[in-house]
């Protein structure tokens, strides 16, 4: 029941929420912008909400289909110094170092 | 011989193997046809000059016993290749020149392959048509108004169009199968673990698998033979035994079960899939398979689930551009300024749309009801798959709910954009194999796809179904070179 709830809440994505998801995804949105994805953000939305006509309560969730554990390695160093091979495509790098506008005061 | 760019991988092997071509002749001719084709947008990089050089190499000492002896090949954007751009059909990473080589196309070259340039596709493989790459839509050699589908859309139209023998795609919900579909061409999405991730530029990885897409059967066997490996540098590549699956390739599939799954009668869909669907059960039929009725009820929550897993997933595993390892950088008065105009003048619409799609299924007080729900749905239909294959050895169905659809038909409705992946996505879904082989041609004209979904690690049974299907099918593809003036 929490769960419909939930959906029913959210049925509509608003502009309130847009900017706050753009802003945990680090994405700068206008007012235009943002009231685009509201609209194509809500349609997905009504369509992904199917799937609220299942009960999953004794369901496990499928983390991975690949049913191994995972192998464990040996903890060796295989490759050489690669800082070259790094940097090399970083927008703005001084020496060995990638450079970011200000962040310190 | 017949035209070189006409020949299938298998016949230009054999005439590089029995000295009857040079890498050299095999490399220009496709280079040639490649100039003369630009129309179709099919490349984002070219490197035909290093290509005609590599293979004038070859020809100096050949090594004749390997299994792509050299074979000229361009690949899909989204394999890094080393020294040689890798975009992902997208802005943000125009200018990223990986310093090493994926898994999947190390293996290519290997075996004595030659890469001959980048293919386009949807930015980020997130899209169905093309449509969304950066570096603009491909067109389909079938007709020019047409999507080559997505998201290896260069590919399928590369392929088609004969600018390469043969391609690598991926496919994270169809993005291999579809377009082979769309193109008349052959698509394999190997099971999850089988291709190395490894220097895929990734997008939801707990979905995308490389594959080959092929002029046939028995090319893409021999492509899948080389590209599947297990890789320690993939923790999710899976150690198990790969067959020689060319020569284990055969048209008798005597007493295989094949199961029709009711659940894939979609509303609205259109009754010229609903023959081809017929037709391809009388061909199996008369290859000696026996057709078993199944039921998958969960199919229908198959795109629900994708549309919550990959965004979530996307959101995650896009986080890393940000404008300071590598890629695009935007001016920024401070550093959340520039990641934030960085990825917003970065990445184009669909990716954006996904990103926070993602972004608010994983957000705190969501995430059960939305990402936990979702993993929960998913083991669901994997569970409906795991039953049926108690009783059947693969599964057939359409590969598309209809023939290609025209540019920007679906641009402005992402929700119609997405049901074209309704028969593809539980695959990915379940991490199973599943190929895309032309089957016909709807009253347009235009190439139409079945689709045969096998278990898990079981290629081998799924190539010698196709195999025997098309042997039956013997489709021919209806192409003019329209775009050649």
């Amino acid at each position: 029941m929490i769960v419909c709830d939930i959906f029913n809440y959210h049925m509509s994505i608003d502009l309130k929420t847009i900017k706050h998801i753009s802003k945990l995804s680090r994405i700068s949105v206008d007012e235009k912008k943002a009231e685009k994805l509201a609209g194509d953000l809500n349609s997905i939305f009504e369509f992904i909400e199917k799937l609220n006509e299942l009960k999953t309560d004794n369901v496990q969730p499928l983390t991975s289909v690949a049913e191994t554990t995972l192998k464990l390695r040996d903890d060796k160093v295989k490759s050489k110094n690669l800082r070259d091979q790094i940097i090399k495509n970083s927008p703005q790098e001084n020496e060995d170092y990638f450079v970011v506008p200000k962040v310190i005061e | 011989m017949s035209e070189i760019t006409k020949q299938s991988l298998s016949e230009l092997i054999k005439n590089i193997k029995d000295k009857k071509l040079s890498s050299t002749e095999v490399t220009k001719a496709f280079v040639e046809r490649s100039e003369k084709s630009k129309k179709l947008n099919a490349y984002v990089t070219e490197d035909f000059s290093a290509a005609i050089d590599k293979a004038k190499k070859f020809d100096q000492n050949p090594n004749l016993d390997l299994k792509l002896p050299g074979i000229p090949m361009a690949v899909k954007d989204l394999f890094c290749t080393k020294n040689v751009k890798t975009t992902a059909g997208s802005k943000i990473l125009n200018n990223f020149i990986p310093t090493y080589e994926s898994t999947v196309t190390q293996n290519i070259w290997n075996e004595g392959a030659i890469l001959l340039g980048k293919l386009n596709c949807d930015e980020f493989a997130m899209g169905s048509s093309n449509e969304t790459s950066f570096f603009g839509c491909v067109q389909n050699p079938i007709d020019k108004d047409l999507v080559p589908g997505g998201s290896s859309g260069g590919s399928s139209s590369a392929v088609a169009a004969q600018l390469t023998p043969i391609t690598i795609g991926t496919d994270t919900g169809g993005s291999i199968r579809q377009p082979a579909s769309f193109t008349g061409i052959v698509g394999l999405k190997p099971t999850y673990g089988s291709c190395s991730r490894y220097g895929i530029v990734a997008f939801a990885s707990s979905l995308d698998q490389a594959g080959p897409m092929a002029q046939n059967v028995r090319d893409c066997a021999l492509l899948h033979e080389v590209i599947s490996s297990y890789d320690e540098k993939d923790s999710t590549s899976i150690d198990f035994k790969r067959n020689n699956y060319v020569k284990e390739l055969t048209n008798n599939i005597k007493g295989k079960k094949i199961g029709i799954p009711k659940e894939y009668r979609v509303d609205a869909m259109p009754k010229e899939i609903e023959d081809l669907w017929k037709k391809g059960i009388d061909y199996v039929k008369d290859c000696g398979a026996e057709i078993i009725d199944i039921s998958l009820p969960h199919t229908n929550y198959a795109l629900p689930t994708y549309y919550i897993v990959a965004p979530a997933e996307a959101s995650s595993n896009l986080a890393r551009y940000d404008g300071v390892k590598y890629g695009f950088r935007a001016d920024g008065e401070n550093l959340i300024d520039m990641y934030e105009k960085t990825r917003s003048e970065g990445f184009g619409a669909e990716v954006q749309r996904r990103i926070m799609i993602g972004t608010y299924v994983l957000s705190s007080g969501y995430y059960d009801a939305y990402y936990l729900k979702a993993q929960k749905v998913r083991k669901l239909i994997k569970n409906d798959f795991d039953e049926a294959y108690k009783k059947v050895d693969a599964i057939l169905t359409p590969s598309t709910p209809s023939s290609a659809f025209k540019i920007g038909e679906k641009t402005n409705d992402p929700v119609s954009m997405y049901l074209n992946d309704i028969f593809t996505v539980p695959v990915n879904l379940a991490g199973l194999p599943g190929i895309s082989i032309p089957a016909g041609h709807d009253a347009k004209g235009y190439p139409l796809g079945l689709q045969i979904i096998g278990k898990a690690f079981d290629e081998q049974n799924l190539l010698n179904i196709a195999y025997a299907m098309e042997e039956k099918i013997n489709f021919k593809n209806k192409i003019t070179d329209w775009w050649i003036k």
